[in-house]
């Protein structure tokens, strides 16, 4: 199979073998990695700003949001670590969720549990996921092992980091694909680093698409700043997956601009002069170098389509501030079915201790027992 | 990086082909008597298992020249961190029979103190033969571990860690072998892929062309050879020994072979084995094999074989007479060894299983009182 | 009904399950053309095909995940964990994952599935094909942790854990699965989880155990009866979520509590049961609460019937706390 590593390069020139889509087309995917890069600046911001708790960063890895975002059906399933909520947005989980989810807040789908900046979606089968690396890959083979076995011809994109790659779920996820040839695509997203860990440094092998070579499945790499080279080979791969030739390892190289998350301060380990050169990579800039030669930048420029986004999220955060407060039950809901009785005792104790301070809604009230 | 088709030295007829050895004569016999040495151990557990003298054995019938010919590779100063199948490195390196047979009776006399089930031996002496597990690939990172110290002390001795081919799924061997290859680790992996993880063939266990080719994902070199042929296994291992004392970092061989019993003595291989593979195997008998080797160099009289398999049983008979013969371990032993000093709250147990021991009349009482 | 050995009542049960429910996926080491180091599952591949009950790569993490992602997507999985002592690789997945989906996803999405495993000692298996683990797991919110005793309830509670809408670690005592042998309808029947099962009555002492140590519990009992004390004995079957209102009312009979299990007493299960007690019903309890546990060391092989809390220790408790 033919994968290209590249077709939009860093000067915005096309290779000969770009795939020739439209003006439109590419608009389209401009606008969607300028969307998530607003997101994630506006959520930097709140996080600055003390209204939300945490945010691990997208910015520089636009283009594999967009890129993979399209090549994938509503259908397939999208599986992630906490770098993936820009393609969740793309593939339709909603701005009010996410930006819900980043309040932990009552209208938050996972109702506040989890920690800041883990997304789900089940609509667009984007299953919730946990803060342990590489976790998510062995539930990918499995959902891929039972979308088969049920006759259904949905892919399975399994997302996780370059550190990721030196997790058991790694090892068991891509040992089990191979020998199960699951419909399923492995991404990792080699975006430089491992928190303070170079993503050289993560192991000896000679590229990451090598590892793939251990499971017996094919394994590619293209540039991850290139959102039509991240397109066309998840494209092509996940339409592999699904005529039932087995699963596939992609790798897309990029680069984490900001630091690991909003706790970390990057310039502790890493050189500025090497972010500067990736700051010249970066996706966006990639895409307008490439629409301005082409004569074909929305109105108003970049800046004027950043304008617009940036409307469209202020509209959604103002409305995210003044939801209800969390219902108390939900510290003991939806730990098993129904609530047994030992939360039931547990949670009226501490109701008891909750009324006496004033702390108690409407709503609260005590379980029968 | 990876060689997948596997170095074979022996033909069948016994010719090398051109083939130079660094093993000495000395050497060469060496590995003969410690090769029939494990097929008189292996024959001797099977019968005390069905006789019920002892618990459990792990068949070894088949593997012998991976494991002689792996341990006649490295120094008695190296590391191992063997496998339960791994008889063969034990005894190439001196392991005296009756310590070994100790452990399969779990007697007081067993260094591990009857603590662990048979085949689960532990050696410090005449070689680090470290105290094997039943979870499968938790010794990988261990070796690896323990290599960093010794590259980190200047030292020039290396670990061996041998696994199965099912091991190589265990989480153990994908951390072991990517911290080895990111540390250059002076540690050789021997993947015993000897056809069956249990009942799991070894084409099941895998998606791989082979399992050699698993090091490319660690930036490991990666060498096949055929595990029934003591000379080429020699031969991978010493290169793969060379390289890491020269602090070229770790190697991958996969040692293709076939185990001829079942997994265990608990096991019953006829349900899922075909027939014919066994037999097709049978035809590749490595001692037969190295034999025909040592014969066609004349290092063999035509009753050299039947000499060394009396001796061996000589000596392996009156091992299971001295380890039959020891005590059980003493009831102290299991409170002891759990800390390096045994606690209170631990004391206070074994206080109380001594009273009550007593109370019964049980002869495990002793005096009466917790003698630590 | 059939007369059937506890193993023989699994390999029914999961039988059974798999034909009422086509969603049923049986997977582990060794589970299919072998059936099992246990034959727990034999004859399922032939019967069901290689796709509802297969063999995977030797890989505990692999299993649980995979089975998770499986439970996520529509299947019912039931993944064999060859023993228990061997789960550790996938307790990542079962702790972190698998209890609590549930939970984080908002109810969104779960992982209704099982997962068998052979637990406890008493097969001469040394440090690594011993233990009882329960308490790592009972620790563990958002799992139900099911402990069958007899043939019977190996059925009816493995079936009801098939169905259960959240995940279940199932811990068959291998010392049973040949050693007993009872009565099994045929069919599909459940037992409810989190109910707990009478074994004997008496109005002495009430002793609380669970697998293996029921039939230990058992034997005590009937050598204290002829010394004239009455003993009930109450099998937990089901330690999390626990029936805690049936245990506070049998401790409240008799006020005189035994606990027993293999497992190393410290944090152990019977700490729990022992520290309800204090809470709920202390002014009943006519004496403390006795255990009756594995030691706190790692679990011997040659020594192993002095570890495993045996008949003469169980006695030894019932009878210093009936005299108290
Ligand atoms: C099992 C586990 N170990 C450690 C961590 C802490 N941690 C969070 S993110 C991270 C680095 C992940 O790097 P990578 O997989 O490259 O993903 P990236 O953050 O670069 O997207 C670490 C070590 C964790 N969450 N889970
Ligand atoms: C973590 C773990 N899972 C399962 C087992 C049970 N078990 C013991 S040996 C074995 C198969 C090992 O096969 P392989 O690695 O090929 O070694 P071989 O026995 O063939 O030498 C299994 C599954 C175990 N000991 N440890
Ligand atoms: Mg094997």
């Amino acid at each position: 199979m033919q994968i290209h590593d590249c077709f939009v390069d860093q000067t915005g020139e096309l290779s000969p073998d770009f795939p020739g889509y439209d003006d439109a087309w590419l608009n389209e995917v401009f606008s969607e990695m300028l969307f998530v890069r607003c997101v994630d600046e506006r959520m930097l911001k709140l996080q600055r700003a003390g209204r939300i708790g945490f945010v691990g960063s997208m910015l520089g890895l636009e283009a594999t949001m967009a890129g993979a975002a399209r090549a994938m059906r509503p259908t397939d399933w999208m599986w992630s670590g906490l770098r993936e909520g820009g393609a969740a947005l793309l593939r339709g989980l909603p701005l009010s969720e996410y930006i819900a989810q980043m309040y932990c807040n009552s209208m938050d789908t996972a109702k506040g549990r989890q920690m800041c900046n883990h997304f789900q979606h089940k609509g667009t089968n984007y299953p919730s996921w946990s803060s342990v690396i590489g976790t998510q890959i062995t539930h990918g083979v499995g959902a891929a092992y039972a979308s088969k076995q049920r006759g259904t011809d949905e892919v399975h994109t399994i997302f996780f980091g370059d550190g990721a790659t030196s997790s058991s779920g790694f090892h068991s996820g891509m040992n089990f694909a191979g020998v199960w040839q699951a419909p399923c695509v492995f991404v990792c997203v080699d975006n430089g680093w491992a928190i303070s860990v170079p993503s050289s440094a993560q192991t000896a092998s000679v590229s990451y698409a090598a590892k793939a070579k251990a499971y017996g499945i094919p394994g590619f790499q293209v540039d991850g700043n290139d959102a039509v080279a991240v397109h066309e080979a998840m494209a092509a791969l996940i339409g592999r997956a699904r005529a039932g030739a087995g699963p596939a390892l992609l790798v897309l190289r990029t680069y984490r601009l900001m630091g690991h998350s909003s706790s970390d301060d990057p310039t502790k380990y890493r050189d500025e002069a090497e972010v500067e050169l990736w700051r010249d990579r970066d996706p966006i800039l990639r895409f307008e170098r490439l629409l301005t030669k082409r004569g074909s930048l929305p109105e108003g420029g970049l800046a004027g389509l950043r304008a617009r986004h940036e409307a469209t999220i202020d509209a959604e955060i103002h409305a995210q501030e003044i939801v209800d407060p969390m219902p108390l039950r939900s510290l003991v809901e939806d730990i098993y079915a129904e609530v047994p009785t030992h939360l039931r005792r547990q949670y009226n104790d501490f109701l008891r201790v909750a009324e006496k301070h004033g702390e108690a809604q409407k709503g609260d009230g005590a379980f029968p027992l | 990086m990876t060689s997948t088709s596997p170095l074979s030295v022996i033909e069948p007829d016994g010719s090398v082909n051109g083939h130079v050895t660094s093993l000495s004569k000395d050497e060469l016999m060496r590995c003969y008597r410690a090769m029939i040495m494990v097929r008189v151990f292996d024959e001797i557990c099977l019968k005390l298992q069905r006789s019920g003298r002892i618990d459990f054995s792990i068949p070894n019938l088949g593997v012998e020249a991976t494991q002689v010919g792996a341990a006649s590779a490295l120094r008695a100063s190296d590391w191992f961190f063997p496998s339960y199948r791994d008889f063969g490195m034990a005894l190439y390196h001196g392991v005296e029979p009756v310590e070994m047979m100790h452990n399969m009776f779990g007697n007081e006399r067993d260094t591990a103190k009857g603590r662990q089930m048979p085949v689960h031996f532990s050696f410090v002496d005449p070689i680090h033969f470290v105290s094997i597990s039943s979870p499968i690939g938790t010794h990988i990172p261990q070796a690896v571990g323990a290599a960093y110290a010794m590259q980190q002390r200047g030292e020039d001795t290396v670990a061996i860690c041998s696994f199965g081919d099912g091991g190589t799924s265990s989480l153990g061997f994908h951390s072991g072998l990517n911290f080895a290859g990111v540390w250059k680790s002076p540690v050789v992996f021997l993947c015993q892929n000897n056809g069956y993880a249990i009942s799991c063939p070894s084409d099941e266990q895998t998606a791989s062309d082979g399992y050699a080719v698993k090091g490319e994902a660690y930036g490991i070199p990666g060498v096949t050879v055929d595990g029934n042929d003591l000379l080429a296994v020699h031969q991978v291992v010493a290169d793969a020994v060379a390289r890491a004392r020269a602090g070229d970092g770790p190697t991958l061989i996969e040692a293709k072979t076939f185990r001829m019993g079942g997994h265990s003595t608990s096991d019953d291989p006829t349900r899922y084995v075909p027939a014919e593979l066994v037999e097709e195997w049978k035809a590749k008998d490595p001692v037969d094999r190295f034999e025909r080797y040592l014969q066609s160099r004349g290092l063999v009289e035509p009753d050299s074989r039947a000499q060394f398999h009396a001796e061996a049983r000589t000596r392996i008979d009156a091992a299971v007479k001295e380890a039959q013969a020891a005590a059980d371990p003493g009831l102290e032993t299991i409170f002891s060894d759990v800390y390096a000093e045994i606690p209170a709250h631990l004391r206070a147990q074994g206080q109380e299983a001594y009273d009550l021991a007593a109370r019964k009349g049980d002869a495990a009482a002793g005096d009466g009182s917790f003698p630590l | 009904m059939a007369n059937l050995t506890l193993i023989q009542a699994v390999n029914d049960g999961l039988r059974t399950a798999m034909s009422a429910d086509p969603t049923v996926c049986v997977f582990g080491e060794d589970v299919g053309p072998k059936g099992g180091v246990f034959l727990a599952t034999e004859g399922l591949t032939k019967e069901f095909g290689k796709n509802r009950c297969f063999d995977t790569p030797l890989s505990e993490d692999g299993i649980v995940g995979a089975a998770i992602g499986m439970a996520m997507n529509g299947l019912r999985p039931v993944a064999e964990i060859q023993f228990q002592d061997f789960i550790f690789p996938a307790f990542d997945q079962i702790v972190s994952e698998a209890a609590k989906l549930r939970y984080r996803s908002g109810g969104q999405y779960t992982a209704p599935m099982v997962i068998r495993t052979p637990f406890g000692g008493g097969i001469r298996g040394g440090l690594y094909h011993s233990q009882s683990g329960e308490a790592y797991f009972c620790h563990t919110p958002g799992l139900k942790v099911v402990v069958p005793s007899t043939p019977y309830d190996a059925k009816g509670l493995l079936i009801a854990s098939i169905q259960d809408p959240d995940p279940v670690l199932f811990l068959e005592p291998k010392a049973l699965y040949r050693k007993i042998k009872g009565e099994v309808p045929e069919g599909e029947y459940t037992v409810d989880l989190s109910t707990l099962r009478m074994v004997r009555e008496g109005g002495d002492v009430t002793v609380f155990c669970y697998g293996a140590m029921v039939a230990v519990c058992e034997e005590a009992a009937r050598t204290a009866a002829e010394s004239g004390i009455e003993t009930e004995i109450v099998d937990l079957r089901t330690l999390l979520p626990l029936d805690e209102d049936g245990v506070i009312e049998a401790a409240k009979r008799t006020g005189r509590v035994v606990v027993v299990h293999e497992a190393p007493r410290f944090c152990g299960f019977g700490a729990e049961i022992s520290a309800m007690i204090a809470e709920r019903c202390i002014e009943y309890m006519e004496a403390p609460v006795a255990r009756v546990a594995g030691f706190d060391t790692p679990f011997p092989n040659t020594l192993e019937h002095h570890y495993l809390p045996d008949a003469r220790r169980v006695l030894d408790a019932i009878e210093r706390t009936a005299r108290y």
